[in-house]
């Protein structure tokens, strides 16, 4: 089976039926994407699949129908960093950090379709994204600096 | 060691008795230096000035022994040792190295005092002087107790100044200049001619000479790194990039993945096994009855998907653990064990005379409780274990590094110097990581394929399944007011022992004596009410349970400002207004000041469907005050603002501090609102998230932060912005609703957005 993650193609031998993330993981040895509940109910193994989040523990890799993933790993460009990783560094929002990647993919997709976004506007799109250490109120404020920074792009 | 420990053992804590008795340690014992692990394994041209500063031709290491689980310690435990060293930390290498006894922790013990953390006496210091003795007899090379700061601020900052001097003395040698002519600057010795010497290039020279002990600290307002508002975590950018490696994600040339189910009653056996639909499932290498830690079955496969996969088709049939099958048998024996003369553990507050003042007048009554609790940090357990005829290897994340290594070692036969420990960065803990359950397994399953290294990880339903969680307990209270104020206040509380238990599971050795975690947040809060009592009793062993966030304060903090609102509300005082009044510690008292003045508290009433509540609680050392404001909206309670206020003593990382208590606060309030095991079959109910949700960004308040710095010393903030959550939101929703809540999650009694 053949995928495209970050700009490079795979060649991976596994079940149709096996979630996007440990094909990453533990095939590709791609390990920004976290394991956290495997049911969709974190959002730490988010990534991109042709520009939106998806919960990578919830798509079989056979479901990929050639669409290209980004991974945290891909987000930044070689000019640098993403504005959302830069406001996320500026805002000293990640604790241990395990879910930040997923944070991160998660709000990088959603300034795309929202530039301008409200505090509820964040809170809704923000919200099925599980942070245990509590970094929520850094999220919210780096959300608001990335949307700035992109803004001014 | 043997004697050692069996005088450790015979005074180890906590009650006051075995204190007050007389600690017998030979001053041999206590003061005998431990050697140098570093120079065990020293290259040639390479230094080991102290066990935390390595120089050699590649780089400065820095040795930071202290766990990360998100707090930030790695961080500040490198900016400790810079600001003496005179080195950019990021220009270092950073490893928490292999653990020693010569990286104990002095400080893990003190919270175990038993004399309050506001009391400065003579007394209260060689108590806590002794406590800071016995975790260098038991090479407790520990992170916990929000004690890494405390412990490490001396250490590691005398740590820097000894390579400093040591590397200007190696320079002087060179150079003919006398060592007090030399500066250091950014990594290099200056000579007075202002040639620069790199550090890395008198590895050679400063291997040969003494260390210079004799070293003086630099006054903080010389400081470069320490207490800059400006000071950022360094391993920010890894975690927003993708780079950081969690023991989860590191791999092997050969690796195979595993994982296991195991017995949901925790020390129950494995009675029989059925795996055969699981043996030729995809990927599948091969099935191991796993008798190490918990009893279960596992599987070695080539990605751990597979592993999950089959683990989920293997039937077993489980045997029943030592204690009972639900959550109403397990809460009946804990009511059973309150005020019963059999259960008491201890009382150490028992002020004024409680049993005359409540024999007459109008008596309040509660009762209470809190559940049991998932730690639940987003990173499950794991573990990469290799095993080969000469050693072990072992890479996880943990808080307790050389007891895996000592458990290890006599599971699978070998000399526990054979057995190596590489402690991972931690996504999340909350002291999930002081157990060592999936390390014992994941060893005994690498031990069926020698010379291959395993990852082993347990899905996140075996992780919250087999969870040992926050004991779960009760208390009843019982209060008088008079003429308008606080009178009497007396509290018991019920609940299994947890440190006795949890000792025991590590080590082997029981803890003997009271159990300080009964109480601990409650009988140790720094005020003066006329009449005023907390017992704790001991109910039996039941579910095996640990160190949860905050510990014995989780529950007592809540239970304690609780009740002491409803006596201030009945009494017809401010909430504010009577917490000063009954305050009997200055810096305790600015706390509450400093929060009223933050909140604009003018009273608990805000309006119709509005209200705010304040909580307060003394621990690790650190006053912390709260004031949260809701409102009682259609859709149930919203949390508008919160305000927290804590007292450290000295800020080292003033945007790292915040985060901390704003975690803090925001983990307790996730687990006040929604959060709980119940037992059923021996196993807890909830076994992911959906169940055990948490608190989400939409229901966040705005929080204000702001931290003083009148405490004596230093301390640790990890934990203290825990304990006044729970009880600052109830105080809260009665403020706003009338409704008082006794019993946590609250949203068994009432609704949230």
């Amino acid at each position: 089976m053949r995928l495209t993650v970050n700009g490079t193609e795979h060649e991976v031998d596994v079940t149709s039926d096996m979630p996007l993330l440990w094909v990453l993981r533990d095939e590709l040895n791609i390990t920004g994407p976290k394991y956290g509940c495997g049911i969709a109910q974190c959002g730490a193994c988010t990534v991109h699949v042709d520009g939106f989040a998806v919960r990578s523990c919830q798509l079989a890799v056979g479901d990929l129908a050639g669409g290209h993933v980004t991974t945290i790993e891909g987000l930044a460009s070689p000019e640098g960093l993403h504005a959302v990783q830069e406001a996320w560094i500026e805002h000293q929002v990640a604790q241990c950090g395990y879910c930040q990647s997923g944070q991160i993919m998660q709000a990088a997709s959603f300034l795309e379709t929202n530039p301008e976004p409200t505090d509820e506007d964040i809170d809704a799109a923000m919200s099925a994204n599980l942070c245990r250490c509590g970094t929520y109120p850094r999220i919210r404020a780096a959300v608001h600096a990335a949307a700035k920074k992109l803004q001014e792009a | 060691m043997a004697s050692v420990g069996k005088i450790a053992r015979r005074t180890f804590l906590i009650g006051s008795a075995a204190i007050a008795g007389g600690v017998a340690f030979g001053t041999y014992m206590v003061k005998r230096p431990i050697p140098n692990p570093l120079l065990d394994d020293l290259a040639d041209g390479e230094a080991a000035i102290t066990p935390f500063v390595k120089i050699a031709a590649e780089g400065v290491t820095l040795i930071t022994p202290r766990a990360d689980k998100g707090q930030g310690a790695y961080s500040i435990q490198a900016y400790l040792i810079a600001e003496e060293l005179d080195i950019d930390p990021k220009d270092t290498i950073r490893t928490p190295g292999l653990p020693g006894p010569a990286y104990y922790n002095a400080a893990v013990m003190t919270e175990g005092s038993p004399l309050p953390a506001y009391d400065e006496s003579a007394t209260a210091e060689t108590i806590r002087s002794v406590l800071r003795v016995i975790p260098k007899l038991f090479a407790l090379q520990m992170t916990g107790g929000s004690s890494t700061v405390p412990d490490m601020y001396d250490k590691l900052r005398h740590a820097g100044a000894v390579a400093r001097e040591t590397l200007k003395e190696a320079a002087a040698i060179r150079t003919g200049f006398a060592r007090a002519q030399l500066t250091t600057e950014n990594g290099h010795v200056v000579t007075p001619d202002g040639d620069k010497i790199a550090y890395t290039d008198l590895a050679v020279e400063a291997a040969e000479i003494d260390p210079i002990t004799d070293v003086e600290l630099r006054d903080p307002k010389d400081w470069r790194y320490l207490g800059k508002p400006g000071l950022t975590r360094i391993d920010m950018e890894p975690k927003c990039t993708g780079a950081e490696k969690y023991g989860i994600d590191l791999n092997f040339d050969g690796m195979l993945f595993a994982s296991i189910c195991a017995n949901p009653g925790i020390g129950g056996a494995l009675e029989s096994f059925d795996a055969s639909a699981a043996e030729s499932m995809p990927g599948v290498q091969s099935i191991i009855e796993v008798k190490a830690g918990n009893a279960g079955v596992a599987v070695i496969a080539s990605n751990t998907w597979y592993a999950f996969q089959a683990v989920n088709a293997i039937e077993c049939e489980w045997g029943a653990p030592a204690y009972p099958a639900t959550s109403a048998e397990i809460f009946a024996n804990l009511e059973a064990a309150v005020n019963k003369e059999d259960n008491f553990d201890h009382r150490q507050r028992d002020e004024g005379d409680v049993d005359a003042a409540l024999a007459e007048g109008e008596v309040f009554e509660a009762q209470y409780r809190i559940p049991f609790l998932a730690h639940a940090p987003m990173e499950p357990m794991n573990a990469i274990v290799k095993v080969t005829d000469e050693k072990v290897e072992i890479w996880t994340g943990t808080q307790i590094p050389l007891f895996i290594k000592n458990r290890v070692a006599q599971n699978l036969g070998i000399e526990a110097e054979n057995v190596f420990v590489y402690v991972q960065p931690m996504g999340g803990s909350f002291g999930h990581k002081l157990e060592m359950t999936h390390v014992e397994q994941a060893a005994e399953v690498a031990a069926s394929v020698k010379g291959t290294p395993v990852k082993f990880t347990w899905s996140r339903e075996e992780d919250m399944t087999h969870d040992y969680p926050r004991p779960a307990s009760v208390m009843h209270a019982r209060g008088k007011i008079k003429d308008g104020k606080v009178d009497t206040f007396d509290v018991s509380v019920s609940q299994s022992a947890m440190a006795p238990g949890w000792f025991g599971r590590l080590t082997g050795i029981g803890i003997p004596g009271p159990d300080a975690t009964i109480t601990t947040g409650s009988w140790d809060q720094p005020f003066a009410i006329p009449n005023y009592r907390v017992t704790g009793y001991r109910a039996p062993d039941m579910v095996p349970v640990s160190s949860w966030r905050s510990v014995g304060a989780s529950g007592n903090g809540f239970y304690h400002d609780t009740f002491l609102d409803e006596l201030i509300h009945k009494a017809g005082a401010d909430p504010m207004e009577e917490r000063l009044r009954l305050c009997l510690h200055e810096q305790s008292r600015k706390v509450l000041e400093e929060v009223a003045e933050l909140s604009g508290w003018d009273g608990p009433s805000m309006g119709e469907d509005k209200g705010r509540g304040v909580a307060f609680c003394l621990s690790f050392g650190v006053p912390t005050a709260q004031v949260i404001e809701v409102t009682n909206t259609d859709r149930g309670i919203r949390i508008d603002k919160a305000f927290i206020v804590a007292d450290v003593g000295r800020v080292l990382d003033p945007m790292n501090a915040e985060a901390q208590l704003t975690g803090g606060m925001i983990y307790a309030l996730s687990h006040a609102i929604n959060s709980e095991l119940t037992y059923e079959n021996y196993g807890p109910v909830q076994n992911n998230y959906h169940a055990y949700e948490g608190l989400r960004l939409y229901q966040t308040p705005q929080i204000e932060v702001r931290i003083l710095e009148n405490m004596s010393g230093i301390r640790g903030v990890g934990e203290p912005g825990v304990p006044p959550a729970a009880p600052a939101l109830g105080n809260a929703i009665f403020a706003a609703t009338g409704q008082r809540i006794r019993e946590m999650p609250f949203n068994k009694h009432i609704d949230f957005i």
